[in-house]
């Protein structure tokens, strides 16, 4: 799916959905997520009562529980602003799943597609609606440096987010994206699967980790936090310190100017 | 011959069997190597994307048209059949199916059938039905013949022995073959099995087959097949009988070919088969060869409970053609035995909880990371992660009001996980008590266990941030 608005309705407020992984394992990924929208000129609004998209709930068969939890999230953004989620799978749930989860309510399940309609996933958004162009007004000052990049199955199948990331990544003139082996297979997180078959999620992570590595990057990126913390743990049992980041932290460090970091 | 040996894993054993699976670096590899060279092949076939997408929505709709419309064409296929003198059978089991083949063979005094590839024979367990009947069931489709003479079933729907190497099957032939030699070489194999089925395709009395389309319009049965052995087992025994599903009918004879298009395309990577075989009649008066008496077995087996429910039904869009399978992050790791069932892999986690029940396959659908590859190539677009989804829900939950309930329904009902899922909920639509749930978390980071259920069997413990990003911005904002 192509989003996107002419440059003229350039929104000037967002408000961000941080996604209950962001908020506990890497908040920094949320905050340099928040400074790119702002370097941009946009306003950020983060609504404090906001917990979790509710997949895990929703995938796991238990719909009720995710219910409950999806409608609190569906009542904080009364504005008309744009939902921005640093997460293919969590904006993929509040996009494509929300609607779903309330067939059986037409009320609620018109709230649902009204947001649905303006939830976006992070590079997405930063791409096809900011139309950011750093190549035109920013120097990549930084060393040059080769990454693998692991696109979440969401982003690449439901979100269509797969292109987002590499015409970002494209943009900046010292980073040089490697290609692994298998790189469209996931990478064996896959939420509770990793709890309930963990042979299985190991030996697909295990093989994701080395295809990663054997990809010769000096460092990976994901845009998803679940599949991002899969990796960068698997990689850390094995003694492997092959550095990962979310890609608003990688796409930030790289964008830094002395004003930026205030 | 025992072939009941690898019999279905109940669901308490599922996680076991696959555990074992992946920790065999031998079935690893085998599987990784056929499911990459099968997944290379088909992606040649299909280099135009938008093409692609073309005809995987003519199929789908196809498919889902004839469902649409299935016990009309059913009749019609029926009728059609009649009229043109192969008799049909409908059975509502395996156990039925099964009952009636022996019932035809018996009444043929027949001791030896051929069989050319079914995977609804493999469904029924015809084989072990025809031994205790006193006949031999001979399967001639050379990975069948493999696994049949090993004792196994198939772990893969469209090839049986996927999973065992050249010399496995060299020193298989070498012990079971009688004057067979070892040899490595695979067309000298092929050779030796050639060599031995010629001469049970002349003595059988019976010819057993599948069946890829059934044409309603013209009563046709459509075969698909690479190596002359469906051809054989369908014209060359006097008696044909041809088993299937009641899901494959189609209307008309021009439903067919975008069907079969994406079919071997999607499965072996070809653009047409060997051999494609058009069955609408027995042999007619003048005639000199052709089968003197047809019939067809129309079997349920649960199907008609997945035909009862919109979504479910998109399960019988299916056309066997395994793709799914090959691009599974799980299958291609665990191969097909591990799943115990007749179909492995993701079709099988969304049909087997019809033909068998959720109480004995309930785990079978957590065995997805939902990663969504199987739909992605599906020619027929079932959404498979959703009817996934929809059945882990269904086994762990009775039927929802005016909905009949599944064979097993809420089988995996727990009431630790209706505790954890419901504490889950509580926490998380409770905003001021997840922040203060979370904010507890990061002051007790230091105290994160080392050992966190199955995630550390492979990772290092997650541990919580120093502070949550909720606490962050709260901060900055106070600033």
């Amino acid at each position: 799916m192509q989003r996107g608005t002419p440059s003229d309705q350039r929104p000037t407020d967002v408000y961000f959905f941080a996604t209950c992984l962001v908020d506990l394992f890497c908040p920094e990924a949320g905050m340099d997520a928040i400074a790119l929208l702002e370097r941009e000129g946009v306003a950020v609004h983060f609504p404090q009562d906001q917990t979790c998209c509710g997949q895990p709930a929703y995938t796991s068969g238990f719909a009720d529980q995710a219910r409950s939890v999806a409608l609190k999230q569906i009542q904080l953004f009364p504005n008309d602003w744009p939902v921005i989620v640093p997460s293919g799978s969590c904006a993929g749930m509040m996009r494509n799943d929300y609607p779903r989860l309330f067939a059986d309510q037409p009320e609620l399940q018109a709230q649902a597609r009204a947001l649905a309609g303006r939830v976006f996933e992070l590079a997405e958004f930063l791409l096809n609606v900011l139309q950011v162009k750093w190549n035109e007004r920013v120097q990549d000052r930084s060393e040059p440096v080769t990454v693998a990049v692991h696109t979440s199955c969401t982003a690449r199948r439901e979100m269509g987010t797969y292109e987002h990331v590499h015409a970002l990544l494209g943009q900046l003139a010292g980073v040089k994206v490697v290609t692994q082996e298998r790189e469209a297979e996931c990478c064996g997180f896959g939420g509770t699967f990793s709890l309930k078959l963990p042979a299985i999620s190991a030996a697909i992570s295990d093989d994701k980790a080395d295809a990663i590595k054997a990809s010769g990057a000096q460092s990976y990126v994901s845009a998803d936090c679940g599949c991002l913390l899969n990796i960068r743990h698997t990689l850390e049992k094995r003694g492997d310190a092959l550095p990962g980041k979310h890609l608003a932290t990688f796409l930030r460090e790289r964008l830094s100017t002395p004003d930026d970091k205030s | 011959m025992a072939v009941s040996e690898l019999k279905f894993v109940p669901a308490s054993e599922f996680k076991q069997r696959t555990g074992a699976a992946v920790a065999d670096p031998h079935l690893r590899r085998s599987f990784r190597t056929a499911m990459d060279y099968l997944m290379a092949k088909r992606a040649a076939q299909f280099p135009d994307s938008a093409a692609l997408e073309r005809q995987r929505a003519l199929a789908e709709h196809i498919r889902k048209y004839s469902l649409s419309r299935l016990p009309d064409l059913l009749e019609q296929l029926e009728r059609q059949l009649t009229a043109n003198g192969i008799q049909v059978h409908w059975a509502e089991n395996g156990e039925q199916a099964n009952a009636i083949i022996v019932g035809i063979a018996k009444a043929h005094a027949a001791k030896l059938m051929v069989k050319g590839k079914s995977m609804v024979s493999e469904e029924t367990e015809l084989n072990a039905a025809m031994e205790a009947a006193g006949i031999e069931a001979l399967e001639c489709d050379m990975g069948e013949y493999i696994v049949q003479l090993d004792g196994e079933k198939p772990s893969h729907i469209i090839m049986p022995a996927i999973h065992k190497t050249k010399q496995q099957i060299a020193k298989l032939f070498a012990e079971k073959v009688p004057g067979a030699s070892y040899t490595e070489s695979v067309d000298e194999l092929i050779g030796i099995g050639r060599a031995l089925l010629r001469e049970k395709f002349m003595s059988a009395e019976i010819g057993l087959s599948g069946v890829n389309f059934a044409v309603a319009e013209t009563g046709t049965l459509c075969l698909v097949e690479n190596e002359g052995n469906g051809r054989m087992c369908t014209s060359v025994p006097d008696v044909h009988v041809a088993i299937t599903g009641i899901e494959k009918v189609v209307e008309k004879l021009e439903h067919v070919p975008p069907l079969f298009g994406l079919l071997t395309r999607s499965a072996t990577g070809q653009a047409i088969t060997t051999y494609f075989n058009m069955i609408s009649r027995r042999r007619q008066p003048g005639e000199r060869d052709g089968p003197k008496e047809v019939h067809l077995v129309l079997l349920d087996n649960g199907r008609t409970q997945a035909y009862a429910d919109e979504q479910l039904r998109t399960t019988l869009q299916c056309i066997r053609c395994g793709a799914c399978m090959n691009h599974c992050p799980v299958y291609t790791r665990v191969g097909g035995h591990a799943y115990g069932t007749t179909y492995p892999g993701p079709i099988g986690e969304i049909f087997s909880p019809h033909s068998m029940g959720l109480a004995t396959t309930h785990a079978l659908p957590t065995a997805s990371t939902l990663c969504g590859a199987c739909a992605e190539v599906c020619p027929v677009k079932i959404p498979i992660p959703e009817l996934l989804i929809r059945l882990r829900g269904d086994a762990t939950h009775p039927a929802s009001p005016g909905h009949a309930p599944l064979a097993g329904q809420g089988a995996a009902a727990s009431l630790l996980m209706n505790v954890v899922w419901g504490a889950w909920a509580t926490v998380y639509s409770r905003p001021a008590l997840y922040r203060a749930v979370t904010w507890l978390a990061t002051r007790l980071r230091a105290l994160t266990p080392p050992i966190q259920s199955g995630w550390t069997r492979s990772r290092t413990p997650l541990k919580a941030a120093r502070r949550t990003l909720h606490e962050e911005l709260a901060r900055r904002r106070g600033k």
